[in-house]
């Protein structure tokens, strides 16, 4: 039998820290009700006994309505529950104490962890839990969740309280405004220090907020987040593929020892195989560089600054700040973005979000927009280069608002939207646990969808590139037949083709744009230098580079993030306008191109 | 003196009277903290003037002044 607990608090209180130190890493992550939250679950035992916990949502209140707020309501009145962990801040313990309050008149058992203690010390703060504990008449436990100060006394009263040892409702505690009882309760349990000291978020908002070097900074940090990850997932990429390459020969012995016929082999091997460690070799290093890296900037507690900074630019478009954030998940990859649309408060906004993430373009495109910059416009001038990537970003930012404008215009009026921003104090991070869990929260489940995809794509390119009709292979005939709306475009057939049939993964646009081109029956691994030769060969000049990198920025997200915004938005109506918006965009984008370069006589 | 809490200069504090933000928003920022006698500073403007950030029970907020004005605060 497992006793079963429900975690909830505020955001920023380190729910997360304390639920990992508690489960370690047993843990799985599912939807509740068909509802959009996901709940991570995990199990512990202590002195014999299970514990199952669940992370909820973090949340300020629990009447306010909004998704997750409804989702915690509802699973925490739930039979089940054994016991309600609530976990406020000792830093700031009026404002946190609000929700364990207001919980307190549904009269459920409940424990309450006081986290951040160390915190609070070296701030001077002196917080009395007994007596705390006195006047709630539930159980009260500081903890340090970080150093993992205080668990073993924590598990201790959840299961006394589980076991029904400890009283731990509250009874008669009658609330007549939660916020003003947290406040007197503040008054009565904690003694502020005796001088204030020197408060280290005043001084780096100074710096990080200031009107001018707030934005340099951000454009700092935000180009060196990509030169790490593009220049440090390189070399691992290619090692990967060098082991792919030599790993190859198992599946080929085994073939030839099961004696498998040759259409089946090439299938097998040139079809699934090299696709998917194509996508492993190319998506793995820049997934695991960029998200660890982007978490610890969320753990630091910068990125409400950056929305604080944005949110003039994007109230202008209808959304918000918290908006630009979801853009930054989306450069990672569009389907983390479009998941990360959840902490927009109002739906209106989270819609826009979603639909426009794909606006942005992901790790999977970085590496052919580089090769085709380089390639075919900027040459061996790697100072050029960089400048075209940031007008294309620039770019990629500019239709993102101008599409949010034309969203919120035609979505309708919302009834009434604020806009309310928490900025937390700065946190040393917790470097060990942000690798290991963006490590496996948002890498490997990007990668595990990616390579699902993959695999059937991977035969269906193999089939394409193989099955002739009438004395020319499948993949012949579709350029040919897309060779007419392709050229309207500026491209190719060809070109269209291996976008299309990329759609599963970016990463494979550029090597399906490779295999059709040649004419080559299966993707390669084929080194850039290599690549740039055959297309040269193949007649690709400047204006076909140029017209190929707009429709690579603006065209259908990939099958992973149309699946994900469908998931989020639970309709097949708005996955569709997520794949025809930017493409829309980048069709208008090469048109104008074309009509550009014939006025121009170029 | 009372004035809506978007005109709170930077530095200032005031001590809030009455939270006049539309539902169910209004519950939200009384949930935060945004109650009547609590007191609020003013923190900094952002870039471009709005939103602002303010300061209360020691946690930082930003609020846009399409908001901030339907909080009435008294200054002294």
């Amino acid at each position: 039998m497992m006793w079963e607990i429900a975690l909830v608090g505020n955001p920023n209180v380190g729910k997360s820290t304390l639920f990992n130190g508690l489960t370690g890493l047993h843990r799985h992550t599912g939807n509740w009700a068909g509802k959009t939250v996901e709940l991570a679950q995990g199990r512990y035992r202590y002195k014999g006994k299970g514990y199952t916990l669940t992370d909820l949502p973090g949340t300020y209140t629990l009447w306010g309505g909004s998704p997750e707020e409804q989702v915690t309501l509802q699973y925490i009145q739930r039979e089940s529950i054994d016991c309600i962990l609530v976990v406020c801040d000792a830093t700031c313990l009026e404002r946190s104490l609000i929700l364990p309050l207001q919980l307190q008149e549904k009269g459920l058992p409940m424990v309450l962890a006081v986290n951040l203690m160390d915190e609070a010390e070296e701030r001077g703060l002196q917080i009395d839990t007994g007596m705390l504990e006195a006047r709630l008449q539930i159980p009260v436990v500081p903890i340090s969740a970080g150093k993992k100060q205080g668990l073993e006394r924590l598990q201790e009263t959840l299961r006394q309280v589980c076991e029904g040892y400890l009283p731990a409702t509250g009874q008669g505690m009658q609330v007549p405004s939660a916020p003003e009882t947290a406040a007197e309760l503040t008054e009565a349990c904690v003694k502020p220090p005796k001088e204030p000291r020197p408060d280290l978020t005043r001084r780096l908002d100074r710096l990080l907020l200031h009107p001018v070097g707030g934005y340099c900074v951000l454009l700092a940090l935000l180009l060196l987040l990509f030169w790490l990850t593009i220049r440090g997932a390189n070399y691992p990429s290619r090692g990967l593929q060098w082991c792919f390459d030599r790993l190859r020969y198992f599946p080929e012995q085994a073939a030839q020892w099961l004696g498998l016929p040759p259409w089946l082999r090439g299938l097998l091997l040139d079809g699934v195989y090299t696709t998917v460690a194509r996508v492993t070799a190319v998506m793995l290093p820049p997934m695991t560089i960029f998200f660890p890296l982007f978490t610890l900037l969320e753990d630091f507690g910068y990125l409400p600054r950056v929305a604080f900074l944005l949110d003039s630019a994007f109230r202008k478009a209808g959304t918000c700040g918290t908006h630009a954030l979801t853009l930054c998940m989306g450069l990672g990859c569009n389907a983390v973005g479009v998941t990360g649309c959840r902490i927009l408060a109002s739906p209106k906004e989270r819609r826009i979000a979603v639909l426009t993430n794909a606006f942005v373009p992901c790790n999977g495109k970085f590496a052919a927009l580089l090769f085709l910059i380089s390639f075919g416009l900027s040459g061996e001038n790697s100072l050029l280069g960089a400048l075209i990537l940031t007008a294309c970003l620039l770019l990629s930012l500019l239709l993102t608002l101008l599409a949010a404008k034309f969203l919120s215009k035609t979505m309708g009026r919302e009834a009434q939207t604020a806009f309310v921003l928490e900025l937390p104090p700065y946190r040393r991070p917790k470097v060990g646990s942000v690798l290991l869990r963006s490590l496996l929260d948002r890498s490997l489940f990007v990668l595990g969808r990616a390579v699902m995809v993959a695999a059937p794509a991977g035969a269906l390119i193999w089939c394409c590139g193989h099955i002739s009709i009438a004395g020319q292979s499948i993949l012949t005939w579709g350029a040919q037949i897309l060779e007419a709306p392709g050229s309207l475009l500026g491209l190719n057939g060809g070109i269209l083709l291996a976008f299309l049939l990329g759609s599963p993964a970016n990463e494979l646009v550029l090597p399906l744009l490779l295999m059709i081109q040649t004419a080559a029956g299966s993707i390669t691994g084929a080194e850039e230098i290599a690549m740039g030769q055959l297309l040269a060969r193949n007649g690709w000049d400047w204006k076909l580079c140029l017209c190929t990198l707009v429709f690579f920025l603006f065209h259908w997200p990939c099958t992973t993030t149309l699946l994900t915004v469908k998931k989020e938005t639970g309709s097949k109506k708005w996955m569709l306008l997520a794949a025809l918006l930017p493409t829309a965009f980048g069709i208008v984008l090469c048109i104008s191109l074309q009509l550009l370069f014939r006025l121009l006589g170029v | 003196m009372e004035i809506g809490l978007d005109r709170l200069e930077v530095g200032a504090q005031g001590r809030i009277l009455q939270v006049g933000v539309p539902e169910p928003w209004g519950k939200r920022l009384e949930d935060m903290g945004f109650v009547p006698g609590t007191k609020v500073t003013c923190l900094r403007k952002s870039p471009l003037g709005d939103p602002v950030l303010y300061s209360l029970r020691g946690t930082g907020f930003a609020l846009r002044k399409t908001d901030s004005r339907r909080i009435l605060v008294e200054t002294e």
